[in-house]
């Protein structure tokens, strides 16, 4: 049983998507990991202001939401990196505020956004350190570490990479290097804050199959994304936020839609069946090259129902770290 | 790509490890034997530069005496004059080496020695602050505590002063760095400004310690810096398995269960203590610390500064500079001149490095 909570905002469909994600996905083991009226901000600003969300487990939930309206603020606290000022993270049943550092390291894997490896360092090192959440200062290369990194790197398809600078590789190489890490780790829950960014989409896909990989494995995934038709792809459950609240929850199919994707984008698209499967496919719709009457259709409409506050509120980018995604990785 | 079940390959794709018991290490044994041969290098320069003097000895003789078994001659000329020399530029540059090699990694960036950072700067600062201004309030500090651990505080000062700082809701390398250099920049102000208005003796004297230098070592203080840089490694030991995942960046290693703001805090702590005991036993011998890890990274083939080819090669530097300082003129030189002219061009080879891969 997924419970679901939502905002004031929430519409219909996003309604009816809750009450359909639990039954869909057929999970109805107990929530690992929950946020109950967290509220968390940087320095004096509030970024998100009592949000609950559970993350249903054996399913990869994605994070979607307008630049700057918290999601990557959501799973940094999610994940501990940040603490929220009231209410709590919730991990297997303990406050995770609650919890030491190196035993949250055990239960849950994290990739945090465009990490740097140090010029240099082999892909095996990188992997291995992924251990160290198991090892001590006497304890620190058993043979099962061995055996955990021989199948991270295995199972990432990265083995042959093992002797290689990970500077030297390509983005999408590079990410499943990371992504190996998190996986030596030896965590059932992994949380990656936009593991595809700087990413082509050829290598985009090939991540987020390897995403798919670990959770046909058996693993809880939280993630970040901007693609919005990645998201719907390749998750299970969407978490669609807006300024700092969370707008709807549910399956692609039942969450994405050209209401939601205005309130809270701004953004006027239309939705269609994906023509290679069963997800519902984005069709953004700008002024460029769009056929007369869809143009002029959508735009009127947007005229009529968009209210400018929602347009203006997507494209504010309080949460500092956000920026990032503006920045130049080199 | 099917991800579910994969037999590992045949080869094995990760490092071989060392296993007794419960007790296990990664095998590498390029670091091993490098380490070792530096060690080894390390004493026998010790040693050459006990031997080499206005009296001369012979290598067997020194290593003789070293072990106990030398004459009554021998032993005055070594153990009394010439090894504490020798222990302080052995002591002095593993201090060094260490600190550099920590904040080195800390700020993730090479330029990050205590040098730049205004650690060393500050010691200077206060210590030709106590040797300059003679009078009441200066005269009793120097008196009681000694220039020593006066300028120890000065670089403590500093360094937490730099770290406070550079703090914004964690600390970035790059600010760490400027932060360090804007404060350096004030610490030679004030130096300057203490030389240009002192009396021409005092500076004269401050001019000998602000170079840096091994002359007229005591037993004394050569004990004081060995018993500071001994707790300070056994604490920089003790938390090394916690610092191994900080050269991926702070939120990484968060992520694999390391307190980093706690690590970070007290390594850096010991980089400025262990900067600190060596400014105040040798005077700021500049550049050891810049170039002691860079190059013990090279040699040893790691990606980041590795803690003892680092201390190791420090000490192995500074002794080869003291020697170099005392016999390739006819007049003796402080250390710091040479350390300074081989330092330097490092310095800009760095840079030059640096500049060729950003455009890269």
């Amino acid at each position: 049983m997924v419970a679901q909570r939502m905002t004031e905002a929430g519409n219909e469909a996003g309604r009816e998507a809750g009450s359909e994600a639990g039954t869909a996905s057929g999970v109805d083991r107990i929530p690992r990991l929950t946020a109950d009226g967290i509220t968390v901000g940087y320095g004096g600003a509030t970024v998100i202001d009592g949000l609950d969300v559970v993350i249903p487990p054996g399913l990869v939930t994605t994070i979607i939401g307008p630049n700057g309206c918290g999601k990557s603020t959501l799973l940094r606290t999610l994940s501990r990196l940040l603490k929220p000022t009231r209410g709590a993270v919730v991990l297997d049943g303990e406050d995770i505020a609650g919890l030491r550092t190196r035993d949250v390291a055990k239960k849950l894997g994290l990739l945090p956004q465009a990490p740097i490896a140090p010029e240099g360092l082999t892909v095996a090192d990188l992997v291995a350190k992924g251990r160290h959440p198991h090892q001590s200062w006497l304890r620190q290369w058993s043979s099962d570490d061995a055996s955990v990194v021989e199948r991270a790197l295995a199972m990432t398809g990265v083995a042959d990479l093992a002797d290689r600078a990970v500077d030297s590789l390509s983005g999408g190489q590079r990410q499943r290097v990371w992504i190996s890490m998190t996986l030596a780790q030896g965590t059932d829950l992994l949380l990656l804050d936009e593991p595809t960014t700087y990413l082509d989409l050829a290598h985009a896909i090939d991540v987020l199959d390897l995403v798919d990989d670990l959770h046909e494995a058996g693993r809880t995934v939280v993630m970040v994304l901007h693609d919005l038709n990645l998201a719907a792809r390749y998750s299970d459950n969407l978490v669609v936020m807006r300024a700092g609240a969370i707008l709807a929850q549910g399956h692609p199919r039942d969450v994405i839609s050209a209401e939601l994707l205005r309130e809270a984008f701004g953004l006027t698209a239309t939705v269609i069946d994906d023509p290679v499967g069963d997800r519902p496919l984005v069709v953004p719709i700008g002024r460029a090259h769009v056929r007369a009457e869809a143009g002029a259709e959508v735009r009127a409409e947007v005229r009529a129902e968009v209210p400018a506050e929602a347009r203006a509120d997507a494209r504010a980018d309080d949460a500092a770290h956000e920026d990032r995604h503006t920045a130049d990785p080199a | 790509m099917s991800g579910t079940e994969v037999d590992p390959p045949t080869r094995p794709t990760t490092r071989p490890g060392v296993r007794f018991g419960q007790v296990s290490f990664v095998w590498r044994p390029r670091v091993v034997l490098v380490t070792l041969s530096l060690a080894a290098a390390t004493f026998l320069m010790f040693c050459v530069s006990i031997a080499v003097g206005d009296f001369r000895l012979g290598l067997d003789r020194v290593i003789a005496t070293i072990l106990g078994r030398g004459d009554a001659v021998d032993e005055f000329v070594i153990m009394d004059l010439r090894m504490p020399r020798a222990l302080a530029g052995l002591i002095v540059g593993i201090a060094l080496g260490v600190s550099g090699a920590l904040t080195q990694s800390l700020a993730r960036n090479p330029l990050a020695s205590p040098d730049v950072l205004g650690i060393t700067g500050g010691a200077s600062a206060v210590a030709v602050f106590l040797v300059t201004v003679s009078g009441g309030a200066s005269a009793a500090i120097a008196g009681s505590v000694g220039l020593s651990t006066a300028a120890l505080a000065g670089g403590l000062g500093t360094g937490l002063l730099v770290y406070a700082l550079a703090w914004r809701r964690g600390i970035d390398g790059l600010r760490l760095i400027l932060i360090g250099i804007s404060a350096n920049a004030v610490t030679q102000a004030v130096t300057t400004w203490l030389l240009a208005t002192a009396d021409i003796r005092d500076v004269a004297r401050a001019q000998a310690w602000l170079v840096g230098s091994l002359d007229n070592r005591s037993w004394d203080e050569v004990r004081v810096a060995f018993w500071c840089t001994l707790v300070l490694m056994l604490v920089v030991v003790a938390i090394a398995f916690q610092f191994k995942p900080m050269h991926l960046g702070d939120e990484v290693a968060a992520g694999l269960g390391v307190r980093y703001v706690a690590v970070r805090a007290v390594l850096l702590l010991c980089a400025v203590l262990l900067a600190g005991a060596a400014v105040s036993a040798a005077g700021p011998v500049p550049f050891v610390a810049l170039v002691a890890p860079q190059v013990a990274m090279r040699l040893v083939g790691t990606p980041t500064p590795p803690l003892a080819a680092s201390g190791v090669l420090g000490a192995l530097l500074l002794i080869g500079a003291d020697l170099v300082a005392r016999t390739a003129l006819p007049v003796t030189l402080p250390v710091g001149v040479v350390t300074a002219a081989v330092g330097g061009p490092f310095l800009v080879y760095l840079l030059v490095r640096a500049n060729l891969r950003q455009r890269a």
